[in-house]
């Protein structure tokens, strides 16, 4: 494969060294975890346990209600001790429907039988059984990737793309991940290989982890299908559209599936967690996140248990500073503000970031643009950011079409390059949000209208039923009138 | 703590901001500017002095007409520039009101009007440049020879003084052609360009400034160095100085080597008049200038083929303002025509379907 390039991206600063070097902990149980039922993309969980049930770590706790759905299984033992509302980690704050698991400190196993080996498995099966442990896209997708290895082996994908790019600032997870359990994570990637059925994988990783890199070279070595490249730091490097333009210099069509271009990609974390499932029979219950920020006392990478709160992550890590300004879920430039620090940590949470002022840099009002250009040149999907928000301000929503804001992924490059702090992606969110809205509008005077014109065809069809039976009553007593009429005439 | 919100998505910014982008244009131009008051001396620093001046005070009544902040509109340096970028380009001896009209017409009539910073279709010091050319030909074709500050026949304070804000009628002794002016009218009178340069024209002089000319625009090299550092601190971008130098380079080179008694060398196009001024700091422009860099390489293009056709068969013997105040009308269109390829779509817009390729396995 030759070298190409994608397009765009920015260089924030890395802020890695604040948690790379620091190993992976493990946070201990912390006295109740709260499992919201809907942590991946589709339709919530079910939830199959009741109040004041006990239950084993591991065991099921909500099952899939659809095919595009996942599972949620018990990250403790202990009692289940609500099934209510809780706040999610999402911007609006809103609360969701969770499970509330009350730990019993005795963190007791399921009973797990003794796991096959997955290479004498069907494909389909391997497909199935990650789906069983619960498990979606560790990057923050949150795409149940059960769907995702069924989809691309049907779509006969020749190569599984394995990304450690973590373009994220301050996140250091996957490095470590790569650095501590390379064996694992290259179990894991065999074993989806043959999920898929692909003939190769490519591991690819930012070129500033250097000791990832060489780890999980070593690991690799012992496959000839797997081979790890080395990516240039660049956010957003990791995203999957931009990796594959990397690898092969093809695009994903607009409006087509990344399998398209016989690529498949998948985090390093989800080949670790399909590794624990199929090895293991351990369902996906914990994940490795990096707790950082220059508010943080000691910024670490801690396998939290799915459910903890931000809090415990961060009280673990020494509490926060008084100078927090800002509290994340996920990295700087495309992270989810945390409402409290009472959030739990959900499937895809790769960071708990608590910022300084400092850190976030000076706070400017928008300045006028300049028309500067730093937004295209910053777009990796070749968008015009700044005519897109002139459209989203003139309310042109045809106009924003055009320049296909459904392509944005929402990158933040642009916002991050504008040197005016014009606040760009909230221009697209509300564009978005407005032309979801027309759709909605659409549709249901759609409807309306049908539902008017079946009334009316109704309407339409009673009255001719009604007037064709008048009609034949009129003409069959006619017809007696006339066979009168005609005796009269007899007369 | 403050709840952070939605609005605050991307939680990081580069630290670059409108006035650091301005501070970095106004930093390279620095050398040419102090160049070409050391070669033309104190009428030269009085002309700048009121071109900038008037280009402040007319940015803070736009600002404060608009209900704009004055302060934070004045500190993005937009203004200044303008003003910088006007003085350079005028006869460096000409008149106070030459510069305080200039200053204030672009300020007030080439951007002010449109709304202010950001919003203006014209490069607002080459619309002023314009205006004042079509307005008084007599100040704004004044040229002068170097008159090196230190030397014997620099003015002193209060002679420069008496040029710039008293009465002072050019005198031959003093003033004389531009090289371009000196080929038109050499031509004009059908003399062949083998006879007219030579006595007049040295490319190595001309290269280091010793001419006549604008105020800024002399000092080929040190402008050349200025916007190769704003190339390399990233302020401005290759496309529109690349495509506008290799125009020019490239018109003059074939009909120079068509007719070299009609049509001058291109070093000499390249280092006369203010093509680098141009180039690197005028037709740069972002707020005038193509966003996608497709656009800015056909507004460079544009820009570098009207400048030659103007000095070559125009009215004019210079033609860097009119050719950028003409491209600045072709901006939006480009804008609308050339825009960059979509990922994952054609350059029409469509789907693109993925090519099947032979080599990859």
């Amino acid at each position: 494969m030759s070298r190409h390039v994608f397009w765009g991206g920015v260089h924030p600063p890395g802020q890695k060294h604040l948690s790379a070097e620091r190993p992976i902990e493990l946070l201990p149980i912390p006295a109740r975890l709260y499992l919201p039922l809907q942590q991946h993309a589709g339709g919530p969980a079910l939830p199959v346990v009741t109040v004041g049930q006990r239950v084993s770590k591991g065991e099921l706790l909500a099952k899939a209600q659809s095919a595009t759905s996942a599972p949620l299984h018990a990250p403790t033992s202990g009692t289940i001790a609500a099934i209510g509302e809780f706040t999610a980690p999402h911007p609006s704050g809103l609360p969701m429907a969770t499970i509330t698991l009350e730990a019993d400190g005795a963190d007791q196993w399921i009973e797990r039988e003794p796991s096959p080996d997955p290479f004498d498995l069907e494909p389909a099966e391997v497909a199935r059984r990650v789906g069983a442990a619960g498990i979606v896209g560790m990057g923050g997708a949150n795409f149940p990737s059960a769907v995702k290895l069924d989809k691309a082996r049907q779509a006969k994908v020749h190569t599984l793309v394995i990304n450690g790019a973590e373009c994220e600032p301050y996140m250091s997870c996957d490095d470590r991940l790569m650095r501590e359990r390379a064996a694992e994570i290259a179990d894991g990637v065999a074993i989806m290989l043959h999920a898929v059925q692909a003939a190769r994988a490519v591991i690819a990783i930012e070129d500033n982890k250097p000791e990832a890199l060489q780890t999980m070279r070593d690991a690799c070595r012992v496959d000839e299908r797997m081979e790890v490249r080395s990516l240039p730091s660049r956010y957003p490097a990791g995203s999957a559209k931009q990796l594959i333009q990397w690898l092969t210099g093809l695009e994903t069509p607009a409006g087509g599936r990344g399998t398209d271009t016989g690529l498949l990609v998948h985090n390093v974390g989800t080949a670790y967690a399909v590794h624990r499932a199929l090895r293991y029979g351990q369902p996906l219950i914990s994940r490795i996140v990096t707790v950082s920020g220059g508010a943080v006392a000691e910024p670490r990478n801690l396998e939290a248990p799915i459910g903890a709160l931000a809090a415990d992550l961060l009280a673990y890590c020494g509490g926060v500073d008084t100078d927090c300004t800002r509290l994340l879920m996920g990295g700087p430039m495309m992270g989810q503000p945390l409402p409290c620090a009472e959030t739990p940590v959900v499937k895809g949470t790769n960071g708990i970031l608590a910022l300084t002022a400092a850190e976030l840099g000076e706070q400017r009002s928008p300045e006028p643009c300049i028309r500067c250009g730093r937004c295209v040149e910053a777009c990796p999907m070749g968008l015009l950011p700044v005519e897109m928000a002139n459209s989203a301000r003139q309310e042109d929503w045809s106009g924003i079409q055009a320049l296909k804001l459904n392509d944005c992924m929402a990158c933040g490059s642009c916002a991050y390059a504008c040197p005016s702090r014009i606040p760009l992606l909230q221009y697209f969110a509300f564009a978005r949000s407005q032309l979801a809205e027309q759709r909605r509008q659409e549709s249901k005077a759609q409807h309306i209208r049908q539902l008017m014109e079946q009334r009316q065809a109704r309407f339409a069809r009673e009255e001719r039923v009604k007037a064709e039976a008048a009609a034949q009553r009129r003409a069959a007593k006619q017809s007696r009138v006339v066979v009168t009429a005609d005796d009269d005439d007899d007369d | 703590m403050n709840p952070a919100t939605f609005a605050n998505i991307p939680h990081a910014h580069s630290q670059d901001s409108v006035p650091k982008l301005m501070g970095r244009v106004l930093l390279a131009l620095l050398p040419a500017t102090l160049y070409g008051v050391v070669l033309f001396g104190w009428p030269a620093f009085n002309l700048l002095a009121v071109t900038v001046l008037a280009c402040l005070l007319g940015e803070a009544v736009c600002l404060w007409l608009a209900g704009r902040s004055v302060r934070l509109g004045m500190l993005d340096g937009s203004a200044l520039l303008t003003g910088m970028l006007l003085a350079l380009s005028l006869p460096p001896w000409a008149p106070w009101w030459i510069g305080a009209i200039g200053g204030a017409f672009a300020i007030v009539v080439g951007k002010g009007v449109f709304g202010g910073t950001g919003q203006n279709v014209f490069n607002p010091a080459m619309l002023a440049r314009v205006m004042l050319l079509v307005s008084f030909p007599v100040q704004m074709t004044t040229w002068l020879d170097p008159h090196p500050w230190l030397s014997g026949s620099a003015p002193s304070f209060l002679e420069g003084l008496q040029v710039t804000f008293g009465h002072w009628a050019a005198t031959d002794g003093v003033t004389g052609p531009t090289i371009l002016g000196h080929i038109r009218t050499e031509l004009g009178m059908n003399h062949a360009l083998s006879q007219s340069v030579p006595g007049h024209y040295q490319s190595a002089l001309a290269a280091v400034g010793w001419t006549g000319g604008s105020l800024g625009e002399t000092a080929e090299i040190l402008i050349l160095l200025g916007g190769l550092w704003l190339l390399w601190r990233r302020a401005i971008t290759w496309q529109i100085p690349v495509a506008m130098l290799v125009t020019v380079l490239l018109l003059a080179s074939g009909f120079h080597w068509a007719n070299p008694e009609r049509f001058a060398d291109p070093l000499l196009h390249l280092l006369s008049g203010s093509l680098m001024l141009g180039a690197f700091f005028i037709a740069t422009d972002p707020v005038t200038s193509p966003l996608a860099p497709v656009g800015q390489i056909v507004f460079g293009i544009g820009c570098g083929a009207l400048v030659y056709i103007i000095r070559t068969w125009g009215g004019y013997p210079e033609g860097i303002a009119f050719a950028v105040v003409l491209m600045n009308a072709a901006t939006p269109l480009i804008d609308h025509y050339f825009r960059p390829r979509i990922y994952g779509r054609t350059w029409r817009g469509e789907s693109r379907p993925i090519e099947k390729k032979s080599d990859e396995n």
